[in-house]
Formats: structure tokens, sequence, C-alpha cells
């Protein structure tokens, strides 16, 4: 049954993960991986079209992967399983919530989740890596080709940009315009 | 205007109007709520932000459902949450139709391919960002060190190694750290 499928593996990526954007990023894209929703390239991809969307990442990745495989409906279970796990634990701490500032344990959690998060994050950054790379595979012949050498040079470019505080729609558009205008001109 | 329709309108605007989620939406959610609707003052917006990084969840989800429950109680939690959602939704529905109506084409391609390695870039600049923002002595390096080698290279499963470093961190602070502070370790 895709619905339930969709509801429970959204409910354990919004149960699982802590703080915004990219620390999503590492369950998200194992889970949906593991599933075969979408692959790899076409989760990177679907980053960029969240980061020039408005809204959260986790909403936005659980409409579209939802939609993808199961329909609107699909779409409608994803998203109530991964807002569903904050909507309940919230509602509980707002009520608790000085006994839940002071706990120990929480900061004790806190303390080992924050630099894990960092962790995770570094390792999306070489998963996607390989993606972006060596899209068939560790290899060689890859850099004898135009691609490999085009994709460098924008990564390298785009991270100029983004050091210097360019907001991301702005880099994913120019990183867009590199690509189609190289892929046309080099035949790719 | 009822204070649930209210909310809902409110956090309607702030998830239509912030690209990226998270804490690109705390700004916005202050000058709304507090500011506009003095809901809640600057202070709660402190709370929010600390409440929201130390629980799961998108941050927009946890801000919307805290100042949902503050203002007016559950039903005000649900208008705050449906409101923020919303927007994605029914935007990334569309979306999600045009992209499949042009996946085939030549132009597109070239663009994902550009864009795959401005992503990457992104992920880099996010991986800095967070890295500088946070307290750094051995135990965090250690555990930085292991949640990555665990997940990229051991290939364990990401569900484990956050629960992993959640007891970890519990185990260490409740024996080697004595104060509630992360300066010292």
């Amino acid at each position: 049954m895709i619905w339930i499928e969709l509801f429970l593996t959204f409910l354990k990526i919004g149960a699982f993960t802590f703080g915004g954007g990219y620390a999503m990023l590492p369950l998200i894209q194992s889970e949906v991986e593991r599933h075969g929703w979408l692959t790899q390239a076409e989760v990177v991809d679907f980053i960029a079209v969240s980061e020039s969307t408005p809204g959260p990442l986790a909403i936005n990745m659980a409409t579209f992967v939802g939609i993808r495989t199961g329909g609107v409906l699909g779409a409608v279970c994803a998203t109530l399983g991964v807002v569903l796990p904050s909507f309940v634990i919230i509602l509980i701490v707002a009520k608790f919530y000085e006994k839940f500032r002071k706990s120990r344990a929480v900061d004790g959690v806190m303390y080992g989740l924050r630099p894990a998060v960092i962790g995770l994050i570094g390792a999306a950054f070489l998963s996607v890596g390989m993606t972006v790379f060596f899209p068939n595979g560790l290899q060689t012949t890859v850099f004898s080709g135009a691609g490999f050498w085009l994709s460098l040079a924008i990564f390298v470019i785009g991270a100029v940009l983004a050091f210097k505080k360019l907001h991301p729609i702005a880099i994913i558009g120019i990183s867009a315009v590199i690509g189609i205008v190289a892929g046309y001109g080099f035949g790719l | 205007m009822n204070k649930n329709l209210e909310l809902f309108l409110t956090f309607m605007k702030i998830g239509a109007f912030t690209f990226g989620g998270g804490y690109a939406m705390i700004p916005l959610i202050q000058r709304e709520v507090c500011d506009n609707k003095h809901w809640l003052n600057e202070d709660d917006i402190l709370e929010v932000v600390a409440i929201a990084e130390s629980t799961p969840g998108p941050v927009a989800i946890n801000a919307a459902t805290f100042v949902g429950s503050r203002t007016a109680g559950t039903l005000g939690a649900v208008c705050a949450t449906l409101g923020v959602v919303l927007p994605s939704f029914l935007i990334i529905s569309v979306i999600s139709f045009v992209l499949k109506a042009f996946q085939e084409s030549k132009a597109v391609q070239y663009a994902f391919m550009g864009i795959r390695a401005g992503v990457l870039a992104l992920i880099l600049k996010a991986v800095y960002t967070m890295f500088m923002a946070t307290k750094k002595h051995a135990v965090s390096y250690v555990i930085m060190a292991a949640a990555l080698v665990l997940t990229a290279f051991l290939k364990i499963d990401t569900v484990f190694v956050i629960i992993g470093c959640a007891i970890f961190g519990l185990i260490w602070s409740l024996i080697f750290r004595k104060e509630q502070s992360d300066d010292m370790d």
C-alpha cells in the first residue's frame, strides 16, 4: 500500500531530523533512495527546485515524492507524515516548556545531536558530490569528458558566490544558465 | 477577525514568502507575530528558535505549532501549521506536473546538469556555516567525524546514527559535564 508506506516513511523522516533545511537532507536522501522513489540525481535536482520555491525543504520534498509515487493522495499522506511528529511533540513541549528548557536530558541529547547533524550533512555533501562528478560510478575515464570539468567549474564558481553570500536562488539560476550555454556549446 | 483564521492566514503568508524554509522563516515570523500582531514578544521568539532546534522536524512546522498553541491553544496550532504547509503543498503539486512535462527537453537537462553542481556548492556552504556556528571541542569533533564516517563510508542507517549520537551525548553529559553549558568540556 503506497499511501501507508509514504505516510510511515515521512513520519520517520519528521521524527528523526533535527534542525531545518539541509539537516534533513541525509535522512530524506537515504529513505527516498532506499524505496526507489527518486534517484540520487533526482533528489539533487529537487533540492534546487525546493530552494527556488517557497516553503521548507521537508514539506516540499514530501509533497513532491508523494505526488510522484501516489498522486495527490500520496502527497497528502507524505506531507501529513512529515508534519505529524513535530506537531505532536511541540504541542506537548509548549505546555511544559520551562521544564523542557531546563532539562539536563534534553541538553545532553542535543550535545550529541548538534555535531552529529554536521557530520551527516558532510556525508550528504560527499554522496551528492559523487552524483555530480561521477554519475556512472568511480572511473578515471570521467576526467577526459567535458561534463566533469564543466561540473567542477560550476561547483567552484558556485562555492565562491555562496561564500560571498549571494542568494541561493541566484546561484541556482547562474548554474542553470552555465549548464545550458555549455551544454549546447560543447554539444554534450 | 477570528483568531484561528488570523493564525491560518498569517502563517500562510509566512509559508508563501520564505524561500529555503527553516531559519529563513524566523525573521518573517518575528515581524508578523511580534511587530504586527503582538501575539508574542521578542523573548518568546528566541524561545521558539531554541525549542525548534531541540525538537525533531522542520523548523517552520515547529515554529508554527508553537506560536499557534501559545496564541490560541490546540486549534490555533492546527490552523497555523495548516497555513504554513499549504502554499508549499500547492506550489510543489503544480511544479511536479510542469517538471514532468519538460523533463525530456534538452535545455532542461542541461540546466539541471549545471544546477546539480551549484547545489553541491550550496551544501558545502551550509556545512561550513553550521560548523562555524557550533561549539568546538574534542567531543564534538569526535561525534562529527563518527557521524560522517558511519554514514558515508560504512553505510549505517541514518536513523541509527542519530539515535546513537543522541544516546552518546546524553550519557557523556550526565557523567562528564557538570554545568549545562557547552563552553568548556
